[in-house]
């Protein structure tokens, strides 16, 4: 038996099918099933080109190798990353390194880029309508809406009381105007971050922004405090990570506060109050509200699970409520143990993506696996990771965390903060490039 | 009817073989999608210059054999210990078939 037969019989076994039948079909370069030249197999419309829409863009052209026409609808010149975001805040990346362009989904990949919001979304014509005027039809729908805020859930969190109290959970001008107030902030001020209940955008991201604050404090403004005030029971994400990070490198600098949920803000005193009454008060406050998944989502009548998330079938991503319609990233309500997060909703964009085009090749989609990787920068050199591989349980009809697979790091270090810029760097270039 | 139930399904089931038999035999395999999992961190198709290594163009034992060691504990590293315990023996064989071809 040859070297290339016993690759071929392993490549057969991993899909369950019979080695005497595949034929030479699987010889390298015509290893899988790739649609004919000029073949079109159908029209997909993607809502929403942040981390999880940008990706299925790209990805269904790919795999398609141009069958299917995409338009992707976005309302932003500009892709602004969130995640690395926090670095910016302590004057660790300039912010520019966070704002990449569209054109390579453009010149590389054919992807129709319209820039407009979308005024009107009818499931039974399968149309899409922009404020441009635009009118699209589509076989298959893709949406990665991100999330919306719910200011309502906390009193005094009004349209003047959002320009000076400020969340900075969609980098973009948040992220700059905050960075600017940490800045003004004299030596001595105190900051406070208000973290909701989970689920929320990014689970490590509220106390890797207090890591990130707490560096620049250090270096920059020694008497400067830090407290966190946080609506859940203790840190949701890489606990003892964090934990010891601020025992270690950021003692009497941050104060961690558990169940401490916000329900009110006074934007002139800057006075913050629990549900419970407690009140604290800070020079500068980082109030990140509950949140739901953006408003498109429920404009379509995806929003099926607390009136907050889109249900998905997590084999296609499409929507258990509106057929045709995929939900992509921290719109949906999550698998369990699954996060909130870019690289989530990058794998949420491919799986789509895989399952539109096996559908419109007449072909059954296939369970996939996911994976997550989520780095949190704790200084201005090191890092800290968690990750996990989820694979789909066919009896259960959910996607869960694979026995055994996933962890967190020992402890921070340089290497770790390496691979976390790399891999920013690198799924930024995974997603528009 | 209820003693012709068994035979229909054992019928419709030999049909369903063989079409399943004919299909197999003109289609190829489906691309292993779960390829893109590693895309995320090592580049589209596995093509990086960063402090994240390249995958593309590895020799395809080297792969599969660090990838089994990370997934045995044999072998220490950061992050890629705790996922390939995600993957199966013959995925990882696929992965390292995968990324061997790409340039």
């Amino acid at each position: 038996m040859s070297l290339i037969n016993n690759d071929r019989r392993r490549l057969l076994q991993a899909f369950g099918a019979s080695a005497t039948l595949a034929g030479a079909s699987l010889l390298p370069g015509s290893a899988f099933a790739a649609p004919k030249k000029g073949k079109k197999l159908g029209r997909v419309v993607v809502i929403g080109a942040g981390f999880g829409g940008a990706t299925a863009a790209k990805y269904l052209r790919k795999w398609s190798d141009s069958a299917i026409e995409v338009a992707l609808i976005e309302r932003n010149k500009e892709f602004i990353s969130c995640p690395t975001s926090n670095e910016v805040l302590a004057g660790h990346r300039e912010f520019d390194t966070l704002v990449h362009s569209f054109d390579g989904l453009k010149k590389n990949w054919g992807i129709k880029v319209v820039h407009a919001a979308v005024t009107a979304v009818d499931p039974e014509k399968r149309t899409v309508k922009t404020d441009r005027g635009d009118s699209f039809t589509y076989d298959h729908l893709v949406i990665s809406p991100g999330i919306d805020f719910n200011f309502g859930a906390v009193a005094g969190y009004d349209e003047a009381a959002q320009k000076k109290i400020l969340h900075a959970w969609k980098a973009g001008p948040q992220t700059i105007a905050l960075r600017k107030q940490l800045v003004d902030l004299p030596d001595g001020g105190t900051f406070i971050i208000s973290i909701p209940k989970a689920p929320y955008r990014c689970p490590p991201g509220p106390y890797e922004r207090a890591s990130q604050v707490a560096s620049y404090f250090k270096a920059h403004k020694p008497k400067s405090k830090i407290l966190i005030l946080d609506a859940n029971d203790k840190i949701i994400s890489k606990t003892k990570l964090f934990a010891d990070n601020w025992a270690n490198d950021y003692k009497g600098i941050i104060e961690y506060l558990p169940n401490w949920e916000t329900v009110e803000i006074n934007a002139e005193t800057n006075m913050i109050t629990s549900e419970i009454g407690d009140r604290e008060r800070a020079d500068v406050i980082n109030l990140i509200p509950p949140q739901t998944a953006g408003k498109i989502a429920h404009d379509i009548g995806v929003v099926n699970a607390n009136n907050r998330w889109a249900t998905v079938d997590w084999v296609t991503l499409e929507s258990t409520a509106v057929q045709k319609v995929h939900v992509l990233g921290d719109a949906t309500l999550s698998a369990p143990l699954m996060p909130k997060s870019g690289h989530m909703a990058n794998q949420h964009g491919k799986a789509a993506a895989a399952a539109i085009f096996e559908i419109l090749s007449g072909r059954e989609a296939r369970p996939t696996l996911m994976a997550n990787t989520c780095y949190s920068l704790v200084d201005d050199r090191r890092a800290i990771h968690v990750d996990s591989v989820h694979r789909w349980n066919p009896e259960k009809k959910q996607l869960l965390v694979v026995e055994g697979s996933g962890g967190v790091s020992k402890e921070p270090s340089v290497e770790e903060a390496l691979f976390a810029r790399a891999w920013a760097k690198n799924i930024w270039s995974d997603i528009l490039s | 009817m209820k003693r012709l139930l068994p035979l229909l399904g054992l019928l419709a089931s030999a049909a369903a073989l063989s079409a399943e038999g004919n299909a197999q035999a003109s289609t190829p395999a489906p691309f292993p999608y779960f390829v893109g999992n590693c895309f995320n961190c090592h580049g589209t198709e596995g093509r990086v210059n960063s402090a994240i290594p390249a995958i593309a163009g590895r020799d395809k034992a080297y792969l599969e054999e660090t990838l089994k060691a990370y997934k045995a504990g044999t072998k220490q590293a950061t992050i890629m210990n705790q996922l390939a315990k995600g993957y199966t023996d013959e995925e990882i064989a696929v992965l390292a078939d995968y990324f061997s071809r790409q340039k």
